[in-house]
This record gives structure tokens, sequence and C-alpha cells, in this order.
């Protein structure tokens, strides 16, 4: 159900992000998603790849702080007010988003949303009980 | 008017000072001999006993006294009075959280008084000027030590400690300051402040500054004569040996700092090999208290580098000048008066990443005001996909330095690797100064 996100600290210089491209692409890398977060002085880069572990062992062979964690992949319909029912949903289940961001490609007819929750198996419980899909790392990595 | 606090001994002839600092330093021995085990144990070491010291020569003979021997004595190891004596305690920042502490007797109190009021007046200050003190009064010596030398003096003190620059201004037009002491990059800040509110600092009334605390240039001192309008004096002084005071430039010659040598004993040395070093050549100084009740120091390593001339003096004095510091002989950083060690900063950052992080402070000086940046890398430890863990941790070290070391620091994560290691040993400290 959950699905492994890689995130890459970065210093908020020139190149940085052509850097971590660059060594992903000559590793046959290939990215399913991204968001890049930042502040005036650093960002954090959070990719959804095909190879995860090979991702992050070429990136710390390159000297880059990267960790991983666990996000959710929820299918949204692609219509007005689909992203506000699945919120409303986990704002009753007082369930915080740490932060989210859209996939690249769609899953049928529907948008793919990644969200990052403070308590992510609260936050799947409560996805399931409202029917909405989640989508299992595999099928998101190879879509 | 005169110029000296005390003319006798201010102008003793070098015979007669040198006999009278043999017979203060004998006494001084005995007295740490007697009252102080860490002292009895050091020259029993070496064989040595009070009787033993005939001669000034003989000081040699005797074993360094350093800042670890007065971490290691916490707080009160190293008092040659008992506590019914001591009047004052004064805390300098020590490396490990625990400040270095000082005590002082009465009689302490009124010497450093005396050497503070000597100071003033060599730096051209007298009895009715108007003192704008503004070091900070505390633990810190700086206040305190500068506002009883301006009692004695007979002078009219404002104890206005340091920060509120806005009310500074005001009280020191207002109340026809004409005399400041404060760190020399103060005085420049106040300067910038006064500008920026309209107030013309040049045509106030101060017509000496009396800066210290921190390391300056002559380059410094022109840029603040230019701003202020006024005669900026070098002042030095250290905690461990009392304050304030123990040496000061004279304002006929502001070349070289009249150290007070009727109560202490200065030596310049290779820090190397711990071996004196020819008169006029550049070495660490070394100072031993010959009239101290309180906490009497043998041969204490200063870590500041200087040299010493005893040429004769333009002012009359007959005490010998010690050049501006111009150095440390360790990685003490002096920001914003404030005595830093790069270990200080790694123990935080231990404390508060739990684990050795590579980091490197970058000392800088912006609009005339020491800056600290904090260089940590980010590794796995530490990191978080999310921004504000991150920014939690900035602030949260930011915090525990100024809690810990009163130093305002920004702190700024980087990439692993970003700090250049030099033989496998990372460099701590870049001090872009200009000096």
């Amino acid at each position: 159900m959950k699905v492994e996100q890689i995130s890459i600290f970065i210093e908020n210089k020139s190149g940085r992000l052509a850097e971590i491209t660059r060594i992903l692409g000559e590793a046959g890398i290939n990215i399913r998603a991204l968001s890049l977060a930042d502040t005036s002085d650093f960002g954090i880069l959070r990719l959804i790849v095909n190879e995860v572990e090979k991702a992050k062992a070429v990136l710390k062979d390159k000297g880059f702080t990267v960790s991983k964690t666990e996000v959710v992949a929820v299918e949204v319909p692609d219509q007005p007010g689909g992203l506000s029912i699945i919120l409303q949903a986990l704002d009753r289940d007082n369930t915080n988003v740490e932060y989210m961001y859209a996939f690249v490609e769609r899953c049928g007819g529907n948008a793919v949303i990644i969200f990052r929750f403070d308590e992510t198996d609260k936050a799947i419980a409560t996805l399931t009980a409202n029917n909405f899909n989640i989508l299992a790392g595999e099928r998101l990595y190879s879509m | 008017m005169a110029n000296y606090f005390n003319e006798e001994f201010e102008t003793l002839p070098r015979a007669a000072l040198e006999a009278l600092q043999l017979k203060r330093l004998q006494s001084t021995v005995a007295r740490v001999y007697a009252n102080v085990p860490f002292y009895k144990q050091s020259f029993d070491a070496v064989g040595i006993k009070p009787e033993d010291i005939k001669s000034l020569a003989d000081l040699q003979r005797l074993p360094f006294t350093t800042k670890q021997n007065m971490r290691d004595s916490y707080p009160y190891g190293l008092f040659a009075a008992s506590m019914d004596e001591i009047v004052r305690i004064h805390a300098s920042s020590g490396t490990t959280g625990k400040p270095t502490v000082v005590g002082y007797t009465q009689k302490d109190i009124e010497i450093w008084s005396e050497l503070m009021a000597r100071s003033f007046m060599a730096a051209g200050a007298h009895k009715g000027d108007i003192i704008h003190n503004a070091y900070g009064y505390g633990l810190f010596t700086g206040g305190l030590g500068a506002h009883y030398g301006a009692e004695k003096l007979g002078a009219s003190v404002i104890p206005i400690s340091g920060g509120n620059t806005k009310r500074q201004i005001m009280i020191m037009q207002d109340f026809g300051s004409t005399v400041l002491t404060c760190t020399p990059s103060y005085s420049l800040y106040l300067a910038e402040e006064a500008a920026a509110e309209g107030v013309d600092i040049k045509s106030s009334k101060l017509r000496v500054g009396i800066f210290g605390a921190e390391p300056w240039s002559e380059a410094m001192r022109g840029e603040i004569e230019a701003n202020l309008g006024l005669d900026a004096i070098d002042i030095y002084g250290l905690s461990e040996i009392m304050g304030p005071g123990v040496a000061i430039e004279c304002i006929e010659e502001k070349h070289g700092l009249h150290i007070w040598e009727d109560h202490f004993l200065p030596e310049i040395i290779n820090p190397e090999t711990g071996q004196l070093v020819a008169e006029g050549e550049k070495g660490e100084l070394v100072i031993t208290t010959i009239t101290k009740q309180g906490i009497p120091l043998i041969r204490y390593r200063t870590r500041d580098i200087t040299s010493i001339s005893y040429a004769p003096c333009a002012c009359g004095r007959s005490h010998g000048r010690i050049a501006r510091m111009s150095g440390r002989s360790d990685d003490m950083l002096i920001i914003r008066g404030v005595n830093v060690f790069p270990s200080q900063i790694e123990s935080i950052l231990v404390r508060v990443e739990g684990v050795e992080p590579h980091y490197l402070l970058i000392v800088d000086r912006k609009d005339n005001l020491d800056t600290l940046e904090v260089q940590v890398e980010v590794n796995e430890g530490i990191f978080s996909d999310e921004i504000k863990v991150l920014q939690t941790l900035s602030r949260q070290i930011e915090k525990e330095i100024k809690d810990m070391l009163g130093v305002t620091c920004t702190v700024k994560l980087v990439e692993p690797k970003t700090i250049q290691r030099s033989e496998g040993k990372a460099q701590r400290v870049k001090d872009n100064r200009k000096l």
C-alpha cells in the first residue's frame, strides 16, 4: 500500500538539480514523479523513481545525503472537487498531510496524488474505509 | 593638569620597579604555595620552593598556569583567599559550558579600580569627564571594571551597559558624554546608527574612546577616529588576570600598551617551546600577577600573541609596552567581545544532533559588527524529507549557541563534503574579518 520515495538534500546553488538528474540518467533510472521544496538556503528534492535502491546508492555514492520515506499514492477523480473529497475524509479523522504533489502519469481517467502523512497507517485506514483507491508501489514505478 | 593617576608608581625608575616586582613576586609565590594545593603540587613536581625565587629570572623556573588548570579547579580551586575575604566573583565563558571563575578580595577590587583609573588617565580622561560605559555589566568583567575605575578617577560614570543603541545615542547627547568605553566594533555601529538617526556624532562632546575586549587594527582606529571624532585608545585585559586595565595605550604615543608592571609581570614566550623570546620579538603573552589575593596566577598563558618593548615612552611611564594583539596561539575566536572556542560550538552540535557533525565557522564583519555563520553538513542522521524539521533544527542550534555562549549566529545547512578537509582533518574556522 505504501510507496517508497527518496529525498535528497540540496543547497540552493546553481547546477545541483542538473547534477542529480544527470547521475540518475546515467544510471538508467527513470524519474516517475518529483517535488522540490525550497527555502532561501536549501531545498529538498523528493523523487519517485523506478529503481529506489539503485537510485539511493548512486546518489549516496556521489556524496548526496539521501533518505527513504514511505508515502501514499492515491487515485483522485479528475473532476472539480475530486481532491477536496479526499482531504475532507482525512480531516474528519484528524490526519495531517505533511506535503503532497501530483504524479506525472494518469491512472485510467484519474489523476494520482502522492501524500506524505505524519501517521501513514492511520491515513491508509481512513482512505481505504472511504473507498479511495491506493496505488501499490510496483504499479506506480512501472506506470 | 596632571597626566598620571599615581605618578610615583607609574614613573618608577626601572631598577626600583624591578626591586618591587621581585619582592611582590616572592610574596605571591609564598602565598600560593601555602594556600593553593594546585601550586604546591606543581612547584613540588619541579622541585622548587618559594625561597628558591631569588631574582626575577627565577620566574622562568616556575611552571605555567593554563586555562585548562582553571577549568579543572572549577569553581574555586585556585582561590588563595578564603571565601570570607572574597567580595566579588566574575566569570568568563568556558569551552565546556562551565565558565572560568575568578574571585576578588576588597584589596583586589581597590587595585583593579586604581589600575583602571590609571588607564583612564593614560588615555586622556580625567576627573570631570562624563564616562559613557557601554561595556556589558554582569559576570563579564568589562562593565564593572571600567565602572569602578571611572569612579576611582572621580569622573561621572553612566552605567549604560550594552544594547539599545538608539537610547545610547540619545543619552550620549543629552548627558554630554565625553568618554566612550565599549568594544571597537560597537563604537562604529553607534556612529552608523547615529548617522541613520540624523545625529552627527562627530559634533558631540565625545573626546576619547577606550576600546577593548576584541581584536582590532590600526586601520580600524583610523576609521573610528574619523567617524566618531575622538581619540581611539586600545585597552587590554582578561578576567583571569583581573579584567580591563591590565594594559593601556597612552594618548601621547598610541603606540603599544603600557602593562602595569608593579602588579603584573609580563613575559613573551615561544608558544611551542615555552622559552622566552627576545625583546621586540613576537610570541605569547604570559602574565604573573604579583599583588592579587583572591586568585593569584603564576605564569598564566594568555594565548594572546604580542611583543614587548621597554623603550622609553613620551608619556614618561616606565612600564613596558606590549604591541597590539595580533592573534591567538590557540583557536579561540573573539566575536563581538565574546570568547568563543570552536570546541564549544562542536559540543552544542553534538548535543543537538546526537552525532559529531562536520561544521565550519565563518566569522565576518558586516556593517562593523562581527557576524558568525555556522555551516553544518547535513548527514543522514539529521536529514528529513520535511522542510520544517530541518528549519527547526537550524533554529534550535542557533538558540543553543545564543543561550550557551551569548553569541548570535546563523546556521546554514550545507551538503556533505562541502566543507574542505585538509589531511583528513576538517578546517573549522574561516575568519574573514579584515582587521
